[in-house]
């Protein structure tokens, strides 16, 4: 199992290099970093002599350990846009994103579980059909048509919700939540369901099939044939062998959830990373495009590492060196 | 004999597709007795899994039992309610299945499956079913079952595997247990141990088995009776002895032939003609006659009904009037 | 099986029977929702192939729109016209116009990219499944990658370079192609391994080792046998992208980075509309965002159906 592990941090440490290389190669070779920076006045050797003193005259490689070097100081440079350390901005961003993405996230568990496994176990009921339907639209409206939809019942029709913002937040420390106001806590509801109703879509379906499968399996049909209640087969058995499965797939989910957020935040105007991100896209600001691709790049390689660690923990098939030959 | 523990009367197993209604099991009847082991011999599609599985109760739909009756101990349970028919399994009637990786949940260790499965049927403390357990390892022949008793399924080869099996049906103290294909899936060496334990078990316990197979070795070895399915109808039953020496019915004639001795030294296998016809296109009259060489007037009109003689019961034309 | 049989199974009956009745089309008939689906996409397509002699306004003339009818609400409510059923929107476009036309360009991004994506993931995928070696685990290192990361972020990606690599004029005509190319980069992993995997079984096989003996090349072989089989499996993955890359085209339309708002697809005519949601002109964004449901709805009961009707484990 070391032997697994180790290999697993190698690739990840493999995926991180391809992630950080895409960075710089776009960092460096989009545009013109000097151009960006300065006014159409500056003459050719204040070019040249920023150019220089920036470093962009040095090898290729070398410019490429200094970005490696100055990613891990979390240093990503200047914004061409805004004029202010990237990496200041990110951070200011950072807990807005978080926050409505494990809002979501806890929205699409709790609400696409038991949905899941509701229509896996009785399937010809005609609340499992609603449920399929809905699910068939979650997966069909993109998430940005959902979140417009909201917006035009609940706040401009109903007027119950806002539409855009964080509402009034809390600053503990280096966070700010939107968790401990009432308005904070409004704002969120909208945002967390635009995001969350993909997943919680995908999670429902997911568990369904999953558990229709194990439901098919030889040990359940034993486990029939020995007698066992209901209860104790789809709610011992076949729900616990449905979960893991599903646990590192909703796991990877996770990931997604944060670069779905980019829609999202968009849609409410919510300050967060994504919405960041998507107005450097706009105005070809590459240090905040690189940076904020390293970051995910990060975030996703990590996620996938703990993911398939928790597989391990929880799949005795893998976990135990098999004790063979009896 | 005195009072069958498990009597089957015309039993029938339908299955409707958009083709039509195709009937699987046809109007079959045979009787198990009591600590007795009855032979389910036929070839793949014959019915056998079906009836196993009918008489337990876990028909997958859209097959139904259409017709017919299954008694057990003196009671009807075939027009039994759900629930009802659960108290029957693992209690009375046990079940076990060819693949035995794949029958246990891979995610338990035997011991909590052992448990649970004790505790549903028998009334006592989780201590006393864990010992229980162990015991009931220790019948099976698993050795070192105190230790044992904690392990995955995945850690176990596959004749231990199937060890665990038997114990776990054998955990509610039932009085038929269906074995379906037990060997199959098994390595040939390792096929004998656990037929010689079935046959120790059915002995020590006085449990009736009712082993599904396709191997005539595995029956000739361990059979009381043998009951031969052919396209989901009864050809001949008798007791194991018979069959194998004096078969009556062409096919169980021809079961018999097509098995290669050691001892006889032959040029070529015999094998009978034709194959065993599919559920979708069953001939009129007697399914085997098209295969048939002792075919002749009635055959391929009218189904026989099933005739007694000297050494078995036999479904077939040439017995009408008590003989040939 | 006997002669008999084998014939038996054809019994001498053409094609278009077999086809009549099978197992496929049965499906289809016993589904009602199926066969809607089926009708409503077809109507798409129609939409979009015949626009340009059906819609009422040609909304890309600059010189067909008045000013002076911007901002009509539906005909059937206070103010609204009938030549603009649907309403129009800040520059005086028709919307129903605009909604076929904008159907258009949402279909045609959507297919260019599906083709796209599975050109390169099947060659990619027989390559790779073909060669075997180096080439396979280059491919196969870089499908993981790529699969790590969600397709839409990685098609905001390749957008974002792209448009950042090309001078601002030319922007707004090779918008089709950036996005088609973003789209498809972002999907073909799927075609790839599931064409390998193919690949990798009927490498195997007795017929295709007997097929080298004779002499056959590699690309024959690998046309004539192997891609048969694989193309029930990726005519199912096809579908489904193709939901998925309408959804994602409009998605990136609304973000202002796709199909620029000269030529609006339906997801820039939401994008459009979106500004004016609480100023009450509701009708901008709420019937195109209607009719993208829609499509893609029925594109994903058709998907659903295909999936379900192609695998043998539910039959």
């Amino acid at each position: 199992m070391l032997a697994f592990m180790i290999r697993r941090l190698l690739q990840s440490i493999l995926v991180m290099f391809v992630v950080a290389l895409i960075s710089f190669l776009l960092f460096r070779f989009v545009g013109d970093p000097v151009n960006q920076m300065v006014g159409i006045e500056t003459s050719l050797e204040e070019r040249e002599a920023l150019r220089e003193r920036l470093g962009l005259n040095d090898a290729v490689l070398v410019q490429f350990m200094r970005f490696i070097g100055g990613a891990i100081q979390f240093d990503f440079g200047i914004s061409y846009q805004f004029k202010r350390p990237v990496a200041a901005m990110i951070g200011e961003r950072f807990p807005a994103t978080l926050e409505l993405s494990i809002m979501s996230a806890i929205f699409a568990l709790f609400v696409g579980i038991p949905m899941g496994v509701y229509t896996g176990l009785k399937r010809d009921a005609f609340l499992s059909k609603l449920f399929l339907t809905v699910s068939l639209v979650g997966i069909s409206l993109p998430t940005f048509l959902i979140g417009i939809l909201l917006i035009f019942v609940f706040a401009v029709q109903l007027q119950v919700l806002p539409s855009f913002g964080r509402g009034e937040v809390v600053d503990l420390g280096f966070w700010s939540t939107g968790l401990l106001t009432a308005t904070g806590l409004k704002a969120l509801i909208l945002p967390s369901i635009t995001l969350g109703l993909f997943q919680m879509t995908l999670i429902m379906r997911l568990v369904r099939s999953e558990m229709l499968e194990v439901l098919r399996t030889d040990y359940i049909k034993f486990a029939r044939a020995r007698g066992l209640s209901k209860r104790a087969i789809n709610f011992g058995h076949a729900l616990k062998n449905t979960l893991i499965p599903v646990m590192t797939i909703t796991g990877l989910q996770l990931g997604s959830v944060i670069a779905f957020a980019i829609i999202t935040e968009t849609v409410f105007s919510w300050p967060g990373m994504g919405l960041l991100f998507l107005q450097a896209v706009q105005n070809v600001d590459i240090p905040i495009m690189a940076a904020y691709l390293m970051l995910i790049g990060f975030l996703f390689v990590a996620i996938n590492l703990i993911v398939d660690m928790l597989y391990v923990i929880v799949d005795p098939r893998i976990r135990v060196d098999s004790k063979q030959a009896m | 004999m005195s009072q069958p523990i498990l009597s089957v009367r015309d039993l029938v197993v339908e299955f409707p597709t958009r083709h039509g209604i195709l009937t699987a099991v046809d109007r079959i009847s045979f009787d198990i007795g009591k600590g007795e082991v009855l032979g389910v011999v036929g070839e793949s599609g014959a019915g056998k899994s079906l009836t196993g599985a009918a008489i337990i109760g876990l028909l997958e739909p859209p097959g139904r039992v259409a017709g017919g009756e299954i008694v057990f101990d003196g009671k009807r349970i075939d027009n039994l309610d759900e629930e009802q028919k659960r108290s029957v399994r693992g209690k009375r009637i046990a079940m076990i299945f060819q693949d035995p990786l794949t029958s246990l949940n891979p995610l338990y260790r035997i011991g909590e499956q052992l448990v649970e499965t004790i505790l549903t049927h028998l009334d006592m403390s989780r201590g006393e079913a864990r010992s229980r357990a162990i015991s009931l390892l220790d019948e099976v022949g698993i050795p070192a079952p105190e230790t044992r008793i904690d392990a995955y399924p995945h850690q176990f080869s596959g004749g231990m595997r199937q060890r665990v099996v038997i114990a776990l049906a054998l955990a509610g103290e039932p009085d038929l247990v269906i074995a379906d294909e037990p060997t199959t899936a098994l390595d040939v060496s390792v096929q004998a141990q656990i037929i010689q334990l079935l046959k120790r078990l059915c002995r020590e316990r006085g449990m009736a088995i009712m082993l599904i197979t396709h191997d005539m070795g595995v029956i000739a070895e361990t059979a009381d009776r043998v009951a031969v399915l052919y396209a989901g109808r009864i050809a001949e039953v008798g007791s194991t002895r018979n069959l194998v020496h004096h078969p009556q019915h062409p096919y169980t004639f021809g079961l018999m032939a097509s098995i290669p001795s050691l001892d006889k030294s032959s040029d070529r296998l015999v094998q009978i003609p034709g194959s065993m016809p599919r559920l979708t296109e069953i001939p009129p009259g007697c399914a085997f006659h098209p295969r048939c060489s002792k075919r002749f007037e009635p055959c391929d009109r009218t189904q026989p009904s099933e005739y007694e003689t000297d050494h078995s019961k036999v479904a077939c034309w040439l017995f009408d009037g008590g003989g040939q | 099986m006997s002669d008999a049989a084998a014939n038996r199974d054809t019994g001498g009956r053409s094609l278009w029977a077999r086809i009549l009745d099978s197992d496929i089309l049965y499906s289809f008939k016993r589904s009602k929702l199926t066969m809607l689906a089926a009708a409503v996409t077809l109507f798409y397509f129609a939409m979009a192939l015949f626009a340009p002699w059906i819609a009422p306004q040609n909304p890309f003339d600059l010189a067909g729109l008045n000013l002076l009818d911007s901002l009509t609400p539906p005909a059937w409510q206070d103010g609204g016209m009938q030549q603009f059923p649907l309403g129009t929107d800040d520059q005086g476009r028709d919307m129903l116009s605009a909604i076929m036309y904008g159907s258009r360009i949402s279909l045609a991004v959507g297919f260019a990219s599906v083709i796209f994506a599975a050109v390169l993931g099947i060659s990619l995928g027989l390559i790779s499944g073909y060669m075997g070696g180096t080439v396979d685990s280059v491919i196969m290192r870089i499908a993981d990658i790529q699969l790590t990361f969600p397709s839409i972020l990685i098609a905001l990606l390749i957008d974002g370079t792209v448009s950042g690599l090309l001078p601002s004029v030319a922007r707004e005509d090779t918008a089709f192609w950036v996005l088609t190319l973003s789209i498809g980069l972002s999907f073909w992993v799927q075609y790839a391994r599931t064409v390998r995997s193919s690949v990798l079984v009927e490498k195997e096989r007795e017929y295709v080792q007997a097929a080298r003996l004779i002499g056959l090349s590699s690309p024959t072989i690998m046309a004539r046998h192997v891609l048969p089989n694989v193309l029930g499996p990726v005519l199912v993955i096809a579908t489904i992208n193709l939901a998925l890359a309408i959804i994602t085209e409009a998605t990136l339309s609304f973000l202002g980075v796709g199909i620029p708002v000269t030529q609006p697809s339906l997801g820039t005519l939401i994008r459009i509309g979106n500004n004016f949601l609480f100023s009450g002109e509701w009708w901008i964004t709420i019937f195109p965002g209607i009719a993208l449901a829609v499509l893609v709805l029925a594109v994903n009961l058709l998907g659903d159906w295909l999936r379900d009707a192609l695998n043998p484990k539910l039959r």
